[in-house]
């Protein structure tokens, strides 16, 4: 047994010397506070929290808010969750960068619900909250919104498939983000009121998470199902991409419509290809860009930025359709993201 | 452990020094104590009790996710459920306290019974049929998260009563405030490592981990002893699903997705074997505050938070290499 003896006496050791240690750090350290707002030194610090580190959408957003940052003599820290999703993650990140002293946070929530406490404790502290791309809910959880239209990205895609079906009837697919999420919801329900359809037109819903792999397989699901379909809706260019290759598997991409939101480069080369027939194109540079400004603008004078900021969205497609304003993909490639 | 391999007439009383350098927790320690003053020199914010105290109350759900993944992987398992099996308890807890106008109490016991109930399951199928550890929890993973999605219809439940998240707020002490959950967590940690080195039980746990047969052959009831660690692992998760709703005020039914490996992380740096058998809860402890300082400096930093994945790689992977060459040693 003195296995046993011997373990337990150096895990004592080790217990003791980690609350020696503790309690060293915790004295020393206590004189200097919580530095929430501590900006003696000069630049103006703002945090910038994504969903994930890895979306195109999201490294673009950080390109802009660092360029931003950089012309407005601000310093940038960024943060992201794990995976789309991770609330618990943006919650820690938030928390880390109050305590960094930050003077206001950028973020892209992952639960619109669920970030709202944490973000009411970084505001009741004095840091400006700016929600970029998605809102909270409810909405006036943050000081501002910087975003995208949803709704409209999706009504201008719904216009435009009405057209180029040129009263063709239509058999729909939709291949949707995940349930709840309130994006994917208003860029869906936009698109059937472009259309000028609903729910019941649509023979074939599916979750992609806006993932291309996952979204092949809803296709090719859909297509199983209902091997009429010739409108495809999806929530972003991953996923009309892998609907794209489902298409063509069966030899149906020349009579399939698939129509998008995002434009992304990738994305919206895949319109200039002939792949996608039409994508509504956001700006995330935009959003970060805007979003820093109004923290510096802020930490300056203590003007806080509020309400809604609509960042734009274009329609880009080489098939341009009569009475549907759209850019050519001229236009969508000098301003994609990604 | 020496002890194993070679004859108890033959060891020598090893010296204080000797006992520290070899004991699996001086190494975890000695990294969290130099990423602590790395940090201190690196930002002036880190060094400040209301950091300190904000890293423990950060830590506090994969903390106590990673005491009963201890207990596990100290029985030569894994448990990857764990996180899930947390998601499915915090939902439970919210779901009835706040839909279903139960009483919180009642709420948070159906949600430890739920966790429990889980974890006996586990253990029933590892020890009874058996099936390998893996295989049970990678499919209990599964079973959870469903079932997460499912009772919850991807809705985030918001609006708890008080009592709910209680353990999330905190009491002032010196010049910080400390969550009541930390204390949880931290009696949680200190009970278990109690437990586990001056009790029969824990004797029986590290026995069961280096060789169950030999075991078995010394009278040890292993079956039941399996069974008791899985479902204490349970109870333990749905403490953690407590914590986890307290800390964020709301029940997340996308919550805990990455934390079966951060847990396990957690334990391989503090220094457990994951061959089973060697290894602490005190050293599991400081493997969370480890990813706990790291995460929280380069943040402080301003370092983009891929760095932190980029860094904990590599801290697991250098864990396992001084496990196994210490191992070896050992022989």
């Amino acid at each position: 047994m003195s296995r046993t003896t011997r373990l337990s006496s150096s895990l004592l050791r080790a217990a003791a010397v980690t609350g020696v240690a503790a309690l060293t750090l915790t004295a020393c350290g206590s004189g200097s506070g919580s530095g929430s707002s501590g900006s003696g030194s000069g630049s103006v610090k703002v945090g910038l929290i994504t969903k994930t580190d890895t979306n195109p959408f999201f490294v673009k957003m950080k390109e802009g808010a660092e360029k931003a940052a950089k012309e407005n003599g601000a310093e940038l820290s960024t943060a992201a969750g794990k995976f789309d999703g991770d609330n618990a993650g943006q919650v820690t990140a938030i928390e880390n960068m109050v305590a960094a002293g930050v003077k206001g946070i950028l973020i892209t929530p992952s639960d619109s619900k669920a970030i709202v406490p944490a973000i009411q404790k970084a505001r009741a502290k004095g840091v400006l909250v700016i929600a970029l791309d998605t809102p909270t809910e409810p909405q006036s959880a943050v000081d501002a919104l910087f975003a995208t239209d949803n709704l409209k990205a999706g009504e201008l895609i719904g216009e435009y498939a009405k057209a180029a079906m040129k009263g063709k009837a239509a058999k729909i697919a939709a291949l949707d983000l995940a349930p709840g999420v309130s994006v994917g919801v208003q860029r869906h329900d936009g698109f059937l009121k472009g259309f000028g359809a609903t729910d019941k037109d649509v023979v074939c819903a599916q979750d992609t998470g806006g993932d291309q792999a996952k979204g092949q397989t809803a296709m090719e699901n859909c297509l199983q199902k209902s091997p009429g379909i010739n409108v495809v809706y999806t929530i972003n260019e991953p996923a009309a991409l892998g609907a794209y290759t489902a298409l063509k598997a069966k030899g149906r991409e020349k009579d399939v419509l698939i129509v998008s939101v995002d434009g992304g480069c990738t994305g919206t080369q895949a319109v200039k290809d002939g792949k996608i027939a039409a994508t509504s194109q956001q700006y995330p540079l935009k959003m970060a860009a805007e979003g820093v400004k109004a923290v510096v603008t802020y930490a300056k004078d203590g003007t806080k930025a509020s309400g809604y900021t609509d960042t734009g969205v274009t329609l880009i497609t080489d098939k341009a359709q009569a009475g549907v304003t759209s850019k050519d993909t001229g236009y969508g490639l000098e301003n994609c993201w990604g | 452990m020496t002890a194993t391999t070679t004859p108890y007439s033959e060891l020598k009383a090893p010296t204080a020094a000797r006992r520290l350098l070899t004991a699996p927790t001086t190494g975890p320690l000695a990294a969290l104590l130099l990423a602590c003053a790395f940090f201190s020199f690196s930002t002036d914010q880190f060094l400040t009790g209301g950091n300190f105290s904000l890293i423990v109350q950060q830590v506090m759900v994969v903390g106590t996710l990673a005491i009963g993944q201890t207990l596990i992987i100290l029985t030569a398992g894994i448990d990857l459920s764990c996180g899930a099996v947390m998601a499915f308890g915090s939902i439970v807890i919210a779901k009835a306290a706040a839909e279903g106008s139960v009483p919180p109490l009642v709420a948070i016991a159906l949600g430890l019974g739920v966790c429990g109930g889980f974890g006996l399951l586990n253990g029933l199928l590892v020890q009874k049929i058996p099936l390998p550890p893996f295989i049970v929890t990678l499919g209990m993973l599964n079973v959870a998260f469903a079932l997460t999605h499912i009772y919850s219809a991807e809705q985030t439940v918001t609006s708890l009563p008080g009592p709910l998240t209680a353990l999330g707020e905190t009491f002032p002490m010196g010049h910080t405030d400390i969550t009541y959950g930390s204390l949880v967590t931290i009696a949680l940690f200190l009970l278990l490592a109690y437990a586990l080195s001056s009790t029969g039980w824990g004797r029986h746990v590290y026995a069961l981990g280096n060789s169950a047969e030999a075991a078995r052959l010394n009278g040890i009831r292993t079956s039941r002893l399996t069974i008791g660690v899985y479902t204490v692992a349970g109870l333990l998760y749905g403490v953690a699903a407590l914590l986890l709703i307290s800390r964020t005020g709301v029940g997340d039914p996308q919550a805990g997705q990455t934390d079966n490996l951060d847990s396990i992380t957690a334990v391989v740096l503090g220094g457990t074997s994951l061959f089973g058998g060697r290894g602490s809860v005190l050293g599991t402890f400081i493997g969370v505050l480890i990813v706990g300082v790291f995460r929280n400096g380069l943040q402080l930093m301003g370092v983009a938070s891929i760095y932190q994945t980029l860094i904990t790689g590599i801290l697991v992977i250098l864990a396992v290499t001084v496990d196994q060459i210490s191992r070896k040693k050992s022989r």
